[in-house]
C-alpha cells in the first residue's frame, strides 16, 4: 500500500502540484489520468523519488519515504519496478541483458538461475526467442514488454508504469493493460499507472485518480467514473463520441 | 557566477562517481570495455597523427636551419623533444577530446533524455559511479600508454621523413635523438596525460549527464563538452609546465 499525504510541488514559481492525498491498495491496478501536463509524471517520479516534494509525506506501507536517508531509500527502491513512457531500455545490452540487469546488480544469483529468473520474466510477458536481440531490433510494443519483463524482475512490491500503452496499437494496449493486471494480481503488487487511454480506465481501473492542474480533482473506480457529475471529469472522459455512446449504452 | 554554479555541480557530480562500486567484477568488465573503446579504438587515429607530427616536425626543424654553425643533429633532439613535451600529451589529449569527449556527452546524454539513467537509479543504482567511473579510470590507466605510443611513433615519423627526403642525413637524426635526454620530460608528458584523461573523460561526462530536452540538445551539449574540454586542456597545460619545468 502507499499512501499519499498532501503532497505539493513546485518548479520555480510553477506550482505543478497542490496538496494531493490519496491511497493505492496492494493488489489493485491503481491509475492516474489527466490531460497533458497536467501533472501525472510529475506526480509519480515524485512518488518514486526522482523529484523531491516541497511538502507532504509518502507512505511505502507506513515507512515514510521522502525524508528518508539516500541509504534507507535505496532499499525501498529496490522493491519498486519501475517502467518508463518510452521503456528506457538500456540500448547497449540485449533484451536478456536488460532484463537480467536488476539480478546482476543487487543478487548472487549463480549465470544458470538468472538465465531461469529472466527466461520466466520474459515468458510472463509472452516474449520468447528475443534473449539476444537489442532495443533497437524489437517493436515498440516488445520493448514495453521488455520493460514491464525488468520491472518485475526483482519481485517488486510496488510496480509503477507511465503510460504503458501509450503509442501502441489499440490491441496491443489491451494486451499490455491485461497483462499489468494480472501481474499486478498474481504477486499482489501496489500498482500505479499513468494513462490517458480510456479503455484501461474502463478495463483495469481499480481505482483512479483524476488530476486536474495539478490537484486531485476526482477518485473512484471505474464503475463509479460511468456516473460522475463532475463536469472537468465529464468533459475529460467523455471528450470522444465513443465514449458518450458507451455511457448511454451503460446507463 | 554561472561558472561557480557549474564548478560546484560537477564537484557534486564527481562526489558522486568516486564511491565504491555496487559489485567489483561489474565495475572490472565495464573497466575493460572502456579501456577497449576509450583506449584501443583510439589507437589507429593517435598512430596516424604521431607519424606525421614527427615528420612535420622534422622536416621543418630541418629546412629552418640555416646557420652551418648548428649542427644538424639537432633536428633528431628538436622533434624528439616536442614530441614528449607538447605534441603526445597536448596534442593528442586535444584530438581525443574530440573524439573520446564528444562520444561520451553523446552517450551519457542520450541515456538521460531516454529516461535510462532515471531508470539505473530508480533501481537503486548509483548512475554517476555506474557510468562515469568507468570512463575516467580506463581513461587515466590507458592513456599514458597512448602517450608513449604516440612518442614512439612521431621519433619513428621523423626518421622515416629523414629517410624519405634526406633532409638530413638519417645517422645524425638517430643520433639526435639520443642526444641530451632529460628523463624527467617523460615524466612530465605523462603527468599532464594522466590530467587530460581525466578532463577529457569527466567534463563531457557531466555534460552528458546534465543534458535536457531532446537529441539536438543532445548534440548541442557534446559540443559544448568539446569545447570546454580542450579549453581546459590548454590551460593546464600552462599551469603544470609552469609548475614542473620552471
Ligand atoms: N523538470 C521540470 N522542470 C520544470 N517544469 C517541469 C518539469 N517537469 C515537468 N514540468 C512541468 O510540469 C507540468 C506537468 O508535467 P507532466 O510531465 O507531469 O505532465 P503529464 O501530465 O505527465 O503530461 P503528459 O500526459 O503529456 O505526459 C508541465 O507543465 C511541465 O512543463
Ligand atoms: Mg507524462
Amino acid at each position: 500500500m502507499i499512501k499519499l499525504e498532501n503532497i505539493s510541488k513546485s518548479f520555480g514559481d510553477k506550482q505543478v502540484l497542490n496538496n494531493i492525498s490519496s491511497v493505492f491498495e496492494k493488489g489493485k491496478t491503481n491509475l492516474i489520468i489527466g490531460q497533458s501536463g497536467s501533472g501525472k509524471t510529475v506526480l509519480l517520479k515524485s512518488i518514486i523519488g526522482l523529484h523531491q516534494i516541497d511538502e507532504g509525506n509518502i507512505y511505502y506501507d507506513n515507512r515514510e519515504f521522502s525524508r528518508m536517508s539516500e541509504k534507507k531509500k535505496k532499499d525501498i527502491r529496490k522493491e519498486i519496478g519501475m517502467v518508463f513512457q518510452g521503456g528506457a531500455l538500456f540500448d547497449s545490452a540485449t533484451v536478456e541483458e536488460n532484463v537480467g540487469f536488476p539480478l546482476e546488480m543487487f543478487t548472487d544469483m549463480s549465470d544458470e538461475e538468472k538465465k531461469e529468473r529472466v527466461n520466466f520474466c520474459l515468458s510472463k510477458v509472452n516474449l520468447e526467442n528475443v534473449n539476444h536481440l537489442y532495443p533497437a531490433e524489437i517493436s515498440g510494443g516488445m520493448q514495453k514488454r521488455v520493460a514491464i519483463a525488468r520491472a518485475i524482475s526483482l519481485n517488486p512490491k510496488y510496480l509503477f508504469c507511465d503510460e504503458p500503452n501509450s503509442g501502441l496499437d489499440p490491441r496491443t494496449a489491451i494486451v499490455i493493460d491485461q497483462l499489468i493486471k494480472e501481474l499486478t494480481v498474481e504477486f499482489n503488487m501496489t500498482t500505479v499507472i499513468n494513462t490517458h487511454d480510456m479503455n484501461s480506465v474502463i478495463e483495469i481501473g481499480d481505482k483512479i485518480l483524476y488530476i486536474y492542474k495539478g490537484e486531485k480533482w476526482w477518485e473512484g473506480t471505474n464503475d463509479e467514473i460511468l456516473y460522475t457529475d463532475n463536469k472537468e471529469l465529464n468533459d475529460f472522459i467523455f471528450a470522444s463520441d465513443l465514449m458518450r455512446k458507451f455511457k448511454k449504452s451503460q446507463l | 557566477m554561472n561558472l561557480f554554479y557549474h564548478i560546484g555541480k560537477y564537484a557534486l557530480l564527481m562526489k558522486r562517481v568516486f564511491t565504491k562500486p555496487e559489485k567489483r567484477n561489474i565495475f572490472f568488465r565495464l573497466f575493460i570495455r572502456e579501456i577497449e573503446m576509450l583506449g584501443v579504438n583510439s589507437l589507429g587515429i593517435v598512430i596516424i597523427i604521431s607519424v606525421f607530427m614527427g615528420a612535420v616536425i622534422t622536416l621543418q626543424t630541418a629546412y629552418n636551419i640555416e646557420s652551418p654553425l648548428i649542427p644538424t643533429y639537432l633536428v633528431g633532439l628538436t622533434a624528439r623533444d616536442s614530441m614528449i613535451l607538447e605534441f603526445s600529451s597536448t596534442i593528442v589529449g586535444l584530438i581525443l577530446a574530440g573524439k573520446v569527449g564528444s562520444n561520451i556527452a553523446s552517450e551519457i546524454g542520450t541515456m538521460r533524455i531516454s529516461e535510462q539513467i532515471d531508470a539505473l537509479e530508480i533501481m537503486g543504482v548509483n548512475s554517476a559511479n555506474y557510468l562515469i567511473l568507468p570512463k575516467i579510470t580506463a581513461a587515466v590507466f590507458i592513456n599514458p600508454f597512448l602517450n608513449i605510443i604516440s612518442i614512439f611513433v612521431g621519433i619513428i615519423g621523423g626518421y622515416l621523413a629523414t629517410i624519405f627526403t634526406f633532409a638530413i642525413p638519417p645517422d645524425q637524426y638517430i643520433e639526435g635523438i639520443h642526444y641530451a635526454f632529460i628523463p624527467f620530460y617523460v615524466t612530465y608528458s605523462i603527468v599532464k596525460t594522466i590530467l587530460f584523461a581525466f578532463v577529457i573523460t569527466s567534463v563531457p561526462a557531466y555534460h552528458g549527464y546534465y543534458a535536457t530536452g531532446g537529441a539536438l540538445e543532445v548534440g548541442r551539449s557534446s559540443t559544448r563538452a568539446v569545447v570546454y574540454s580542450s579549453i581546459l586542456i590548454l590551460l593546464i597545460n600552462v599551469i603544470t609546465t609552469q609548475l614542473m619545468l620552471a
